[in-house]
């Protein structure tokens, strides 16, 4: 571990000299990690994994993809399901970056899954926040504060996460409803369900894809009860396909050479308002049950106008991938509360 | 400045929603930690969004120190009033402002019961998941304050994995609102830093909660040990089989004792460790669960299994678990309760460590825990008119919670800081830390008036002196009976 502290050591150094910092881990969201000067990807290697805990500590410049592998070899899973991990993503670019993928759905996201941080303040200050168990309430819940914050309240260092046990099988089911109007209908149905999906992803074109996992004994009996529930024709994919299926979604698949990715919240009221007045170019996925929008646009698209739409929707939206003057697109993110703990955290405002 | 104060809020307030004289604001004095007890000012009965903003403002303007108040049924004092301060008691402000099946949302008032969320959702099947054993009267602007856990953690998370957005009023009167309806955002997760905060960032309005489905069937089980230890062990091999219970809970003899004497559980007698499990979700998974999980507890030593047959025979197990606090009170005239928490794999050490304790200390511990999540709850039994013996119960209480951060855990789990762990907080974060929290609180709160004198010791020297008088008695800002 010297070489963490060395490690440490020359990543405080950076944060007292530099005047402004902006951190990148995988590079994996260019949007996110452009003109970035401070690279956390050298910052490598899990500390600290004990399956019976169900916890697990890594450097937050680890890859996702070594954490999932370690987690698989002992039957366990990030339940936030993170995306872009093969392309490269890490840990602390997910928390930074506040992705969770489709399987967020059944669990929760990243925010969900953060029990404990290390982290450098703006004053180059080491801190922790949280702790490495799977309950705590003690002082202010600083792991939370850095999610989704694009590195503007510390550098972190470490992470710790809470994991499950991975269902022994999945089942992923296709259905194609043929509008986004039916898919809606059926998203409604299923939200008051007691099916337990893990996903519930769907395309404005009408398709539905919903997942679910427990053992394998059971997924038959629990297949048939909701296409009976459903009463439509769906096609059922296990094991290497249904994996397959999910990675590209996790890997935002859908997005084709040319194009940028922005991530929007909503909520299914929303949506119908919302479809009709995108421009016909940009491609949709709709995730987590109607929760978020993953919107691809060509790069010469009007950047500008559809932040200027997200606005009028009351809808705030995030940049992924490509050139944008600003990550943040439509409504303006409240600013009132950040500001007071920006003023201690990044007191000398050189953070991102 | 406190009569000015009082002027201005007899102009906000008719009077039966301003309570000054001594004998209205007694019933506000203390909250679930009863050993203490603070006079407040006054105490004032909101019914709208407006009158908590103006209270708060006027608050400021005066410099008077405040609390949001619920039920009252903080266990770490959280809700006790400050010393000549304005409780602001939010009993009024119980309405669902906005519910949506198919959203799976419900937007609520602060003073909402927890329990009410989930009978307003039980015809549309769906349920608010976070089920502090107060849950029938602790309202929802509380669990957002003390970021409220229960016995489903390991699963399902704390209160703040509940909470998507909030709308509150910062301690100078400024409204902010974070989050919002959807589950994702973009943005800092302001609203988890503000849940748990403890009062200190303001006062939340309005709550976004998360709502699940109602698990489609339950199946839950209690097997009987002759020793804690097996009991602690026989989670560690449910843990391993790969299994997800909702909840795994663990009492000892005492805690049976009590839970007996109360509401007659049925608990099997000979037991020295009661382990009950339960397993939760659509059907056909939890009868193929349920056969993995028996051969597992056959496996693990236990001499008695018995498997709740309907409803009733479940909610009879979990009445026990979940009165044990109370019931503790049947066995000794006073006691206090402590929530640290261990990493699961330590369960069987700290369980050892606070036997031995126990014995040297003289005082008797029973112990309830929330063994899937290694969330103690160990209840110090005295005798509060046997001189000595209420300061040996809380100096037996702070060595629990050094244990707890020693084994790599944590003092609190769901309970809070408070007052109770006012002294022990400092144990568990370096200097550094503690006084990064106390800048953050000074920049969200300048004049520190939003519940005062919780959380954060007031500086440095008082840590682990918890001996003898509490820091705030010796202020003589609190008093006990």
């Amino acid at each position: 571990m010297t070489n963490y502290q060395d490690q440490l050591a020359t990543l405080r150094e950076s944060i007292k000299t530099n005047s402004t910092l902006k951190v990148k881990g995988g590079g994996t969201k260019t949007a996110l990690s452009a003109a970035a000067n401070l690279d956390l990807g050298g910052l490598s290697g899990v500390l600290e994994y004990d399956p019976q805990e169900y916890t697990l500590t890594a450097l937050a410049g680890t890859p996702l993809k070594e954490i999932e592998s370690l987690l698989l070899e002992h039957g366990q899973y990030m339940p936030f399901d993170p995306v872009l991990v093969d392309a490269g993503s890490t840990l602390g670019g997910a928390i930074a970056s506040g992705l969770s993928g489709p399987g967020r759905y059944r669990y929760g996201g990243i925010r969900d899954f953060l029990l404990g941080i290390q982290f450098f303040a703006g004053t180059s200050k080491l801190h922790k926040g949280g702790a490495k168990v799977i309950k705590n309430a003690s002082g202010f819940d600083l792991p939370k504060l850095m999610v989704g914050s694009l590195g503007r309240f510390g550098v972190l260092t470490e992470a710790t996460l809470k994991v499950f046990p991975k269902p022994e099988v999945f089942t992923t089911m296709q259905l194609e409803v043929g509008s986004l109007g039916g898919a809606l209908e059926l998203v409604k149905k299923l939200a008051t369900s007691s099916f337990e999906l893990s996903c519930l992803d769907f395309s404005s074109e009408g398709k539905l894809f919903l997942r679910f996992g427990g053992l394998k004994e059971a997924s038959q009996a629990r297949l048939k009860r909701i296409q009976d529930f459903l009463g439509l024709e769906s096609e059922v994919v296990t094991d290497a396909a249904d994996n397959a299926f999910w990675q590209g979604a996790r890997e935002f698949a859908f997005v084709p050479e040319g194009f940028d990715l922005v991530k929007i919240p909503l909520t299914l009221s929303k949506i119908n308002a919302l479809e009709p007045q995108l421009d016909t170019s940009y491609l949709r996925r709709y995730s987590v049950g109607g929760n978020v929008l993953y919107l691809a646009l060509p790069q010469d698209a009007n950047k500008i106008g559809l932040s200027s739409l997200l606005q009028e929707h009351k809808l705030s939206g995030l940049a992924l991938t490509g050139s944008w003057a600003s990550p943040y697109l439509g409504k303006p993110l409240d600013e009132v509360f950040a500001k007071r703990l920006l003023a201690v955290l990044d007191k000398d405002e050189k953070l991102n | 400045m406190s009569e000015a104060l009082l002027n201005r809020l007899k102009t906000l307030f008719p009077k039966d929603r301003l309570l000054h004289n001594e004998a209205q604001v007694l019933p506000y004095e203390s909250d679930g930690l009863t050993a203490f007890r603070s006079k407040p000012l006054a105490v004032v009965l909101p019914e709208t969004q407006e009158e908590i903003i103006e209270t708060v403002k006027l608050c400021y303007q005066y410099d008077v120190p405040f609390v949001a108040r619920g039920s009252g049924t903080s266990l770490s004092g959280g809700s006790m009033p400050i010393a000549d301060g304005v409780v602001i008691a939010l009993n009024r402000m119980n309405r669902i402002l906005h519910y949506d099946a198919a959203e799976r949302i419900a937007v609520v008032e602060p003073g909402v019961i927890n329990l009410y969320v989930s009978k307003k959702a039980v015809v549309d099947g769906l349920y608010y998941a976070p089920d502090p054993s107060s849950g029938p009267v602790c309202t929802i602007g509380g669990n957002v304050a003390f970021n409220s856990g229960g016995a489903h953690c390991l699963k399902y998370g704390m209160t703040s994995n509940h909470v998507l957005g909030l709308k509150v009023v910062l301690p100078d009167g400024e409204v902010a609102e974070l989050g919002g309806e959807s589950l994702e955002m973009v943005g800092p997760d302001l609203t988890g830093m503000f849940c748990g905060s403890e009062g200190l960032f303001g006062i939340a309005l309005e709550v976004s909660l998360r709502l699940l489905p109602k698990p489609e069937v339950f199946k839950t089980i209690l097997a009987a040990y002759h020793s804690l230890a097996d009991a602690g062990q026989a989670v560690a091999d449910v843990v391993a089989s790969g299994l997800l219970p909702g909840a795994m809970e663990i009492m000892d003899r005492l805690a049976m004792d009590a839970a007996e004497a109360a509401v007659k559980a049925g608990y099997p007698a000979a037991a020295q460790g009661l382990l009950i499990v339960e397993l939760e979700g659509p059907v056909e998974e939890v009868e193929a669960e349920f056969p993995k999980l028996m051969k597992v507890i056959e496996a693990s030593g236990t001499y008695e299994v018995r498997v709740a047959k309907n409803e009733a025979e479940r909610m009879k197990i979990w009445k026990g678990r979940k009165g044990a606090f109370s019931a503790v009170g049947r066995l000794s005239p006073d006691y206090v309760v402590q929530d640290g928490v261990v990493p699961r794999t330590k369960l069987g050490e700290a369980l050892r460590e606070i036997e031995r304790l126990s014995k040297n200390y003289g005082l008797r511990v029973a112990n309830v825990f929330h063994a899937g999540d290694g969330n103690l709850h160990p209840l110090i039994l005295y005798n509060g008119k046997v001189e000595g013996e209420f300061e040996r119960a809380e100096e037996l209480a702070g060595d629990i919670l050094k244990l707890c951060v020693d084994l790599g855990g944590a003092v609190t789990g769901e309970h809070g800081i408070g007052v109770e762990k006012l002294a022990y907080l400092p144990y568990m974060y370096s200097d550094d830390d503690m006084d990064l929290m106390r800048y953050l609180r000074k920049s969200v709160d300048d004049k520190e008036i939003a519940n005062r004198g919780k959380m954060l010791p007031s500086n440095k020297a008082p840590a682990l002196t918890m001996h003898g008088a509490h820091p705030l008695e010796k202020q003589g800002i609190a008093y006990r009976e």
